[in-house]
């Protein structure tokens, strides 16, 4: 076959010498470009490291009144007035949220089942902490949870992502994209991916719903903190009571409140059955997060908060009380405020 | 005007075709990308259903009904939408090749791009009749007696199914995956453009492109090398696939018999250019001087579209001087592959895998009908696997046997079975999941009492591997994640002695087989992450009568 002379190769025999020098020179410039980078990579090579992980550690507490009490119970018909009469004496919304912050609210948003079957936090109760903080005038309330079934399915089934959207909450679903690693400085917890939302927030709203479990007794308040998780958060049952102390002490909320309007009495954390359930009608919401789970313990299932081993590392840890006697409680009946 | 001519001008043809093409593929990606459950922000107390009618395309697909209709003597559903497609066919021929079909165009597209081995006179001689096209007609045969003897392996090759199959499984997880990668490349630069631009792209392809979660699916690559491999052959003989090997093709084809659109040729007007022959795409021969193939002809109109001295015209009830109407097949062959389809049943079927040593991870999805009827109807289109919002279904290798290659098994550790979900159950298009409601799976009746929910299987410890029971730990999560109620999985208190002598108390689980449901819930959260402590098999499956183990199990309370 001929070749045009236009894509000959060009000719390897310089015509002169000024054209010999010159390719030499060239090749002398790449031949040592080429050994610079050689180089240049060799020192970078290092053994792989997992990226270190941040470790963003804040507290998301208000600072004490001594003149309001730490613990409010309240018992309404409705759901939604409960929130507002629950939070009244401890002060109101404006003592934890201020204009311009952003909230997280952080429901138990976990298993796919509607909210008569109370394995999810009451949507009501969800959506007036949101409109709250709205009128707190937060510049962003966001409702996340990393669900353990399916998470569409759960945040449309709870009815939880309607609720919370209708009052204007931006409603964040658990994306692979949307964890950070980090060091949690724990006992027995480490370096572990936490959603993102967790980490940017000014303050954050702790909204779990009393349920029965069989590894700890109950799940109330201090358990929640498993939804801000990713990753294989099932081996944390093999220490659960160290993990959740661990988790409790990076989690500092500004406010927990305990929704008790549904209870899951049994056959929890999942349940299924209209019959596990028992209507009681009660919120308790406070700042002491030891001292709500040792409450509900005591009121719903007749625990004595010295058999959950978990509130007393978190009472070592200062995170609380577990003494009620010690815990300025005000108890508001249905009918009363 | 003569009688029979066509009123508008041919030349335009061509261009309102492609129109079609275009429209029916940007549909049926649409669809496609729709089969996926996104979720919504609206409360819903019972079902939750897909907002699309997204296996419009399967049930539109005439060899789906008919070898649906072989096999279960019955028409599921939509199957009946296959009418659209077929009835019209009788009267025209095979415009759903040229027009709709989705595999076809993407065939007419690989089709036309430049390729080496189709130039000049290469590219025309490609384009001839060959009796290799016959070929399809025998798969049809063999296929249609395989659907006959109840199996339906029609759903291997036929277009649409391979197509969802390939591009679901196949194609667009590895989309998804790259468009994440480049993401995550960008989000991860400290340049803010780049950053900016990011987040625009990833506005705009999540909730459509971008799935919620990546997918993952077994057979994936094997399933996109066929795919690929069906498109590359394009390059040597534009749409060899629909011309030799496609059974909806053979199957409208044959047919279009008496179809009264045809091809006139006029051997005066005619100067011998070719032109008809270089983008004709079934190779039917329009030319003048040759017969032209009624049953391999797409009706893409490029060989009147071409021609420049109307030498060729389409009309209704043409003169068939120059027309071979049906395909020429020979009676031998024909009766070798009668027979082909015939003695594949007995063969696949006449092994213990299939009788009697089935494989006991065959899980099937909920709904799904006993082996038998779900193999004489499952086609393998993957829409279930599509569909599923754990990625749970994956398509079988030999699970089911050769004979039910890609159908759908329930893979626990991959993702178990919401057990509210019934989306699978919503898209099979042939009934081979049955469509069920949530209160059926459930078990619950409409009264509000309690029947026998859907199971799929049964849970079983392996104990040496189970913390509890090996290790002197603690573990709950199987019976945490337990969705039935009273919970299928139960914990006793037993002293345990750990590895330093020490007496623990620990508590261990149980399985009780009156409960469970075989959802898969606890082996997809075991947290023995490679090979679970606990796992399912089929056993105990309500869909068969014979996969049995306990004596009675809870009758429903009525």
């Amino acid at each position: 076959m001929e070749l045009a002379e236009d894509k000959m190769p060009s000719n390897p025999h310089p015509q002169s010498r000024r054209e010999a020098i010159s390719r030499l020179i060239g090749l002398g410039a790449l031949g040592t470009a080429t050994a610079g980078l050689g180089i240049w990579l060799r020192d970078r090579s290092r053994r792989p490291e997992q990226p270190a992980a941040g470790s963003l550690h804040k507290d998301f507490s208000v600072p004490p009144d001594p003149s309001l009490p730490e613990m409010v119970v309240a018992r309404a018909e409705d759901p939604r007035a409960l929130v507002r009469k629950a939070l009244d004496p401890l002060g109101g919304i404006r003592r934890f949220i201020s204009a311009g912050e952003t909230v997280v609210v952080k429901p138990n948003i976990g298993w796919d089942r509607t909210a008569e079957q109370a394995a999810n936090t009451n949507p009501q109760v969800v959506a007036e902490v949101v409109k709250l903080c709205r009128e707190a005038g937060a510049a962003r309330v966001i409702v996340t949870d990393v669900s353990i079934n399916e998470a569409r399915r759960v945040y449309q089934r709870s009815g939880i992502a309607e609720a919370a959207r209708s009052e204007g909450a931006e409603v964040i679903l658990p994306e692979e994209r949307g964890f950070r690693e980090v060091d949690l400085r724990g006992d027995v917890l480490t370096t572990w991916p936490v959603l993102e939302p967790f980490l940017i927030a000014d303050k954050i709203i702790n909204v779990p719903v009393a349920k029965h479990h069989s590894l700890t007794g109950v799940t109330l308040g201090m358990k929640n903190w498993y939804g801000i998780l990713g990753g294989q958060r099932h081996r944390l049952h093999q220490r659960i009571h160290e993990s959740l102390a661990d988790l409790a002490e990076f989690m500092r909320p500004t406010l927990t409140i305990i929704d008790a309007f549904r209870v899951l009495i049994r056959n929890g954390p999942s349940g299924g059955s209209l019959g596990d359930v028992e209507l009681r009608r009660t919120l308790i919401a406070g700042t002491d997060p030891v001292a709500l789970d040792a409450y509900a313990a005591q009121a719903f299932w007749d625990l004595d908060s010295g058999r959950l081993h978990y509130l007393r590392i978190a009472e070592e840890k200062h995170l609380g009380t577990r003494d009620l006697q010690k815990v300025r409680t005000k108890v508001i009946e249905d009918g009363q405020g | 005007m003569a009688r029979g001519e066509m009123g508008m001008n041919q030349q335009k043809l061509q261009k309102v075709r492609l129109a079609s093409q275009v429209l029916f593929f940007a549909l049926f990606v649409f669809l496609l990308l729709k089969s996926e459950f996104r979720g919504s922000f609206k409360t819903v107390q019972g079902d939750i259903r897909l907002p699309y009618p997204v296996s419009i395309f399967l049930e539109a697909d005439p060899l789906a009904a008919v070898v649906n209709a072989l096999s279960s003597h019955a028409l599921y559903r939509g199957l009946l939408w296959s009418l659209i497609i077929l009835i019209p066919t009788f009267f025209l021929g095979r415009f759903f090749c040229g027009w709709v079909c989705p595999l076809g165009s993407l065939n007419h597209f690989f089709g036309s791009l430049k390729s080496e081995r189709k130039r000049g006179r290469q590219r025309l001689e490609s384009n001839r009749y060959r009796p290799w096209q016959k070929l399809k007609y025998y798969v049809l045969a063999a296929l249609l007696v395989a659907a006959l003897f109840g199996s339906l392996l029609a759903g291997l090759m036929d277009p649409i199914a391979l197509t969802v199959r390939s591009l679901a499984l196949g194609v667009l997880p590895g989309v998804n995956y790259a468009l994440n990668s480049i993401l995550d490349t960008l989000y991860g630069t400290q340049v803010a453009p780049l950053k900016f631009a990011a987040n625009a792209v990833h506005f705009l392809v999540r909730g459509t492109l971008l799935s919620f979660r990546q997918p993952y699916f077994r057979q994936g690559l094997i399933l996109g090398l066929v795919f690929a491999s069906i498109m590359i052959l394009n390059l040597r003989i534009t749409r060899f696939w629909c011309r030799a090997l496609c059974p909806l093709g053979a199957l409208l084809g044959a047919v279009s018999r008496w179809s009264i659109l045809g091809l006139e040729k006029r051997r005066e007007s005619c100067t011998d250019c070719n032109r008809c022959e270089i983008d004709c795409q079934g190779g039917d021969d329009p030319m003048p001087g040759a017969p032209w193939r009624k049953a391999e002809c797409h009706l893409c109109f490029n060989c009147v579209g071409h021609c420049p001295e109307a030498g060729i015209r389409f009309r209704f009830f043409p003169e068939r001087t120059e027309t071979v109407e049906i395909p020429e097949l020979q009676r031998r062959r024909l009766v070798a592959s009668l027979a082909t389809g015939a003695v594949l049943v007995p063969i696949l079927r006449s092994t213990p895998g299939f009788a009697t040593a089935r494989d006991p991870r065959l899980i099937r999805p909920p709904g799904a009908l006993d082996e038998d009827s779900f193999l004489a109807r499952c086609i393998r289109c993957g829409e279930c696997m599509k569909v599923c919002p754990n990625n749970a279904l994956q398509p079988t290798w030999l699970e089911a046997g050769l004979e039910g290659m890609w159908s759908p098994v329930l893979v626990p550790r991959i993702g178990y079975c919401e057990p509210t979900c019934v989306l699978c159950s919503q898209v099979c298009p042939t009934g081979a999941i049955w469509e069920i409601a949530q209160s059926e799976k459930l078990g619950q009746s409409q009264e509000g009492g309690s029947g026998a929910p859907i199971r799929i299987g049964t849970a079983f410890y392996d104990r040496g591997r189970c913390l509890p029971w090996a290790m002197a730990r603690e573990c709950i999560v199987c019976e945490e994640w337990c969705p039935t109620s009273p919970k299928a999985i139960y914990l006793l208190p037993a002293e345990v002695i750990d590895s330093s002598g020490e007496t623990r108390q620990v508590r261990q689980p149980y399985v009780d087989p009156e409960k469970c449901i075989g959802c898969g819930a606890c082996e997809y959260a075991c947290p023995v992450q490679n090979q679970p402590a606990i796992y399912v098999t089929s056993i105990g499956e309500t869909r068969s009568r014979v996969n049995q183990f306990i004596l009675s199990r809870e009758r429903p309370r009525s």
